[in-house]
């Protein structure tokens, strides 16, 4: 069959891949085996771009049970026989064309990774990018995607605890939507999404399948921004309730020892569902697509195959077994229906009313080629590195009040109340500290145990140093984690960056990576799942390179666990870690907002920080701390602030200022948290901040109902509170 | 005592209520499927929160004609007692065991944070551990949840005592900002003529332990517990 380039276009494959997939065919594709080949064989699913870099990443670790890349998400042991699983995944490209749907199918998408596995999934985030919210297109977006992950999470009853949502033109026209699921399930009972067993029944559950979300891993996950406006149908749409119908049915299976596998049917929907459960076992599959119930007529088997309809799931249930699996799911109103069986001869076959259609090595189909760019350092690098200090006008000791609430009033600052308000954040019985402080904790119930959990990721800093950027990625999400009491445990990211075929958004991937490898390596930490969306660029001009990573810790004892606001009057505040130097005004948001400039590298010491985590795991653990807030965007001054603001009370100290005050005041030098203790437990603290080799600074005390920074700043916690409460 | 928790598809507080029961009061609960018409055995039945059948009709439309509901109806009228949660209070309504309606919220937006509840009425056997006029912290979930009936059902409502809780401020103060949906006179939660429903939007079965931020909740389990 000759292939037009438009056909090639439709799939997003080059003329070389075409070659290549005749060459191990040894024959030209027929329609549906190209259609199955443009899926696979997409960055969405089969990491072409990225994969080579992927592999810098640390995966091991002796609580990892399953690791990243073998299954739906990565599985890490908590003890006491429980495991959990989570990952993060994009829904970019979606979200931009239909706001609401794209990001409700994006929690979807991520929940179904969960419970596929046999993990009930307990707990929500997102990490949410979106451009100034001046244009008004800006809050469409915005809007349709908190609503619809609103109207899709809630539905469900999983806990949405947490995440963050930064604003910058970058993402004007690229918003950023990753979602963060996590489930939690006994280490005897996972599932996984394997086919085996020549004879085994492929059943396929849930929604019928229709025409929506064609092409949309190779097709929208391929493509820049202004060129998917034209392809709203490849966007689904969601069904929350089928849904949560499906998660009852399918972890009631998993207990049962009727099935051999599972998997959801998400990005290539039928297509990567059955191939890749084929290639984990080593087997083949004979698939007949008029067994697949539809929801319109007319569709042809390539439709059929690359549908991206939600809420469907493929089970592979032992010869047999069919009756009961079916009697299962018809409790639970939902269809079931055997498509296809398990084969011993490796190969992919869908027949089409008994016609062979499609008949190709699961090995080929699943083997997507690997490519690797020419990284080159961009030129422009070296001038945004720069910070001419001389020309940054010093903040005047007058001015340093209406500074602080112009940054606590900023967007990418100010509180999420408002948004996280219409997620259902307590949901299950398991929520401790909910959102709003650094990190969302959940007891697990029948232990004493508690995981703490946080996405993090600065685009501006990865901007203008992508290796530091990287770095801080990682050091920032785990130091959110220890200040909750949490010892890092694991974590999974999305790396959201531009067209990877550019030489310098391959060197910002790279370097990304390289950055987030280096500091998960410091801190032990491993990267359990995780997942990639390229092309996110809009005219030819590339978003920040933007890795989100969610990370995960474990507390002992939840009795033991520690928030940002402060706890009661005359408690003792210290910061602990190093001041910071004057540069540390770099790619900062002070810098940003006031004198509106995107300049300077950050630094981090990953000694230091892997210090300051201990210290601050082990003052929870050992219940020294009454508060801790990690000092990130805006500083000191602004974590100070918002310790009060979350206390409601005020605070009242002094600060040596030995260089800038703007640097020392909103400098956003790393490796440091703002902490209070009881006045009897001071001596505690310094001692183990001695011993851990982390700067101890005493700064003043818990007092009153005013934010008083002797001679530089005296402000009513209320106003305080009134610009940090209604900045969006 | 024994808990008969229903279970609509697309609940989801069956869970959050079996555990603060079972596990928290002690108390003996099962799950009831709500294909089910047999109670026997149950003291007290809970219709817990969610979204049954996706709640894409109006709210609690679709459950409202279960089999489950039939039974439930008839144990009510046995003078036995039903708690509607959230999702539950809206089947209740629209089933007819409790006047009035659940409304879109007046900002049009879902809303989950803690309130507080004062105890208008302790006279009833979901109340009567509350002090009078006690203020409960538990928190709400929804996005239907402004209630509303016409000023006669209003008045009647009122003139009985069958207000059972409404939204306030942590004082025990009856205000439009403690009001977290626009609900008429501030009505959380509300009993049938004989005392013997109670429906409310808030969510007791989530303030069951202080290490989730209140065990307010579990005042009207044992309220409940200690009638039977």
């Amino acid at each position: 069959m000759p292939v037009s380039k438009q056909q090639l276009e439709e799939i997003a494959l080059s003329r070389k891949e075409y070659n290549l997939i005749v060459s191990k065919l040894g024959r030209e594709p027929t329609y549906v085996e190209l259609g199955l080949f443009g899926s696979l064989w997409s960055e969405h699913c089969g990491y072409k771009h990225s994969k080579a870099l992927l592999k810098m990443f640390p995966g091991k670790g002796k609580h990892v049970l399953v690791k990243a890349g073998e299954e739906n998400a990565g599985v890490i042991d908590i003890g006491d026989g429980l495991v959990i699983g989570f990952k993060m995944e994009s829904h970019n490209h979606p979200s931009y064309i239909e706001p609401y749907q794209g990001a409700a199918t994006g929690v979807g998408g991520i929940v179904r990774d969960i419970f596929t596995m046999g993990l009930r999934p307990i707990a929500l985030m997102n990490s949410l990018r979106f451009g100034p919210l001046s244009e008004p297109h800006n809050r469409y977006l915005m809007s349709g995607v908190v609503g619809g992950i609103a109207g899709y999470g809630n539905c469900l009853g999983i806990a949405d605890v947490g995440g963050e949502i930064y604003f910058d033109e970058c993402y004007s026209g690229n918003p950023l939507v990753n979602a963060f699921c996590l489930g939690i399930g006994r280490a005897d009972g996972l599932v996984r999404a394997c086919a085996y067993g020549e004879g085994n029944l492929v059943m396929l559950v849930g929604a019928d399948t229709g025409r929506d979300g064609m092409h949309g891993a190779s097709g929208l996950a391929s493509r820049t921004f202004e060129e998917v406006r034209e392809l709203r149908s490849a966007v689904q749409v969601g069904n929350p309730f089928m849904e949560k119908l499906l998660i009852e049915a399918c972890l009631e299976l998993a207990k049962t020892d009727w099935i051999v596998g599972m998997q959801d049917c998400g990005a290539a929907g039928l297509t990567s569902a059955t191939v890749e459960a084929a290639a984990k076992g080593q087997s083949g599959m004979d698939i007949e697509v008029q067994k697949v119930p539809r929801r319109e007529k007319g569709m042809t088997a390539y439709e059929v195959m690359l549908s991206e309809s939600q809420e469907r799931m493929v089970v592979i249930v032992k010869k047999g077994y069919q009756h009961k699996v079916k009697a299962l799911f018809d409790r639970w109103e939902l269809h079931s229906d055997i498509i296809g069986r398990v084969t011993s001869d490796g190969m992919f076959t869908i027949r089409d009313n008994g016609r062979v259609v499609a008949h190709a090595p699961v090995e080929v189909l699943n083997t997507a080629p690997v490519y690797r760019f020419r990284p080159q350092r961009p030129a422009w690098l070296d001038g945004l590195q720069e910070l001419d200090l001389s020309k940054i006008k010093d903040v005047a000791s007058g001015d340093a009040g209406q500074t602080l609430l112009r940054l606590l009033a900023t967007p990418n600052i100010c509180s999420k109340h408002k948004v996280y308000r219409q997620y259902d954040h307590q949901v299950g019985d398991n929520t401790v500290v909910l959102p709003g402080s650094d990190a969302a904790v959940l007891r697990i119930q029948e232990t004493t145990k508690a995981i703490s959990m946080v996405t993090d990721g600065n685009g501006r800093y990865c901007y203008v140093n992508p290796l530091v950027g990287g770095m801080i990625a990682v050091a920032e999400a785990a130091r959110n984690t220890a200040c909750s009491g949490a010892r890092p445990m694991a974590i999974t990211n999305c790396l959201n960056f531009g067209n990877p075929e550019k030489n310098d958004v391959y060197y910002q991937l790279q370097e990304c990576i390289k950055g987030m490898s280096l500091a998960c390596q410091k801190l032990r930490v491993p990267v359990i799942s995780g997942n990639v969306s390229l092309y996110n660029e809009t005219r030819g001009v590339a978003i920040y390179p933007t890795p989100v990573v969610g990370m995960v810790g474990l507390i002992k004892d939840v009795r033991r666990h520690c928030s940002s606001g402060f706890k009661q009057a005359g408690d003792i505040v210290f910061l602990l870690g190093d001041p910071g130097g004057d540069d540390s005004i770099g790619s900062s948001e002070y810098l940003e907002l006031v004198h509106g400039q995107v300049s300077g590298s950050q630094r981090i010491d990953m000694e230091q920080e892997k210090r300051l985590h201990t210290c601050l795991i082990k003052a929870v653990e050992r219940g020294i701390l009454n508060s801790a807030h990690d000092c990130s965007d805006g500083g000191l001054a602004v974590a100070l602030a918002e310790s009060c603001i979350l206390g409601n009370i005020g605070f009242k100290g002094a600060l040596s200022v030995r260089g800038r005050l703007d640097a020392a005041l909103f400098g956003e030098a790393q490796s440091r948290a703002v902490v209070s203790v009881n006045p009897g437990s001071a001596r505690k603290l310094e001692e183990l901040a001695y011993r851990c080799k982390v700067t101890v600074t005493g700064l003043g005390a818990v007092h009153g109902s005013r934010f008083a920074l002797k001679g530089l700043l005296d402000l009513p916690v209320s106003e305080l509170d009134r610009a940090w409460m209604n900045g969006l | 005592m024994k808990f008969g928790i229903v279970v609509f598809p697309g609940t989801w507080s069956d869970r959050d209520c079996y555990y603060s029961v079972h596990n928290i009061c002690g108390q003996e609960a099962i799950y009831i499927w709500h294909k089910e018409t047999d109670l026997t055995g149950c003291d007290c039945i809970i219709l817990p929160g969610g979204f049954s059948y996706g709640d894409y009709l109006r709210t609690g439309a679709i459950a409202r004609f279960s089999p489950v509901m039939e039974a439930v109806a008839a144990f009510s009228k046995k003078g036995r007692p039903v708690i509607g949660i959230c999702n539950g209070f809206q089947v209740l309504c629209e089933a007819h065991l409790l006047p009035g309606v659940l409304r879109q919220n007046d900002h049009l937006q879902y809303r989950c944070q803690w309130t507080y509840l004062r105890t208008e009425n302790n006279a009833t056997p979901f109340t009567a551990k509350c002090r009078p006029g006690q203020v409960l912290k538990i928190p709400i979930s929804h996005y239907e949840g402004r209630y509303y009936a016409d000023d006669s059902v209003i008045k009647e409502l009122e003139d009985a005592g069958r207000v059972a809780f409404r939204y306030s401020t942590p004082a025990g103060e009856i205000t439009t900002e403690a009001n977290p949906n626009g609900a008429l006179n501030n009505i959380a939660g509300i009993v049938n003529k004989q005392g013997n429903i109670l429906g409310l939007m808030p969510h007791p079965e989530r303030s069951c332990e202080d290490v989730l931020g209140s065990s307010d909740g579990n005042i009207i389990w044992e309220s409940v517990i200690a009638s039977i």
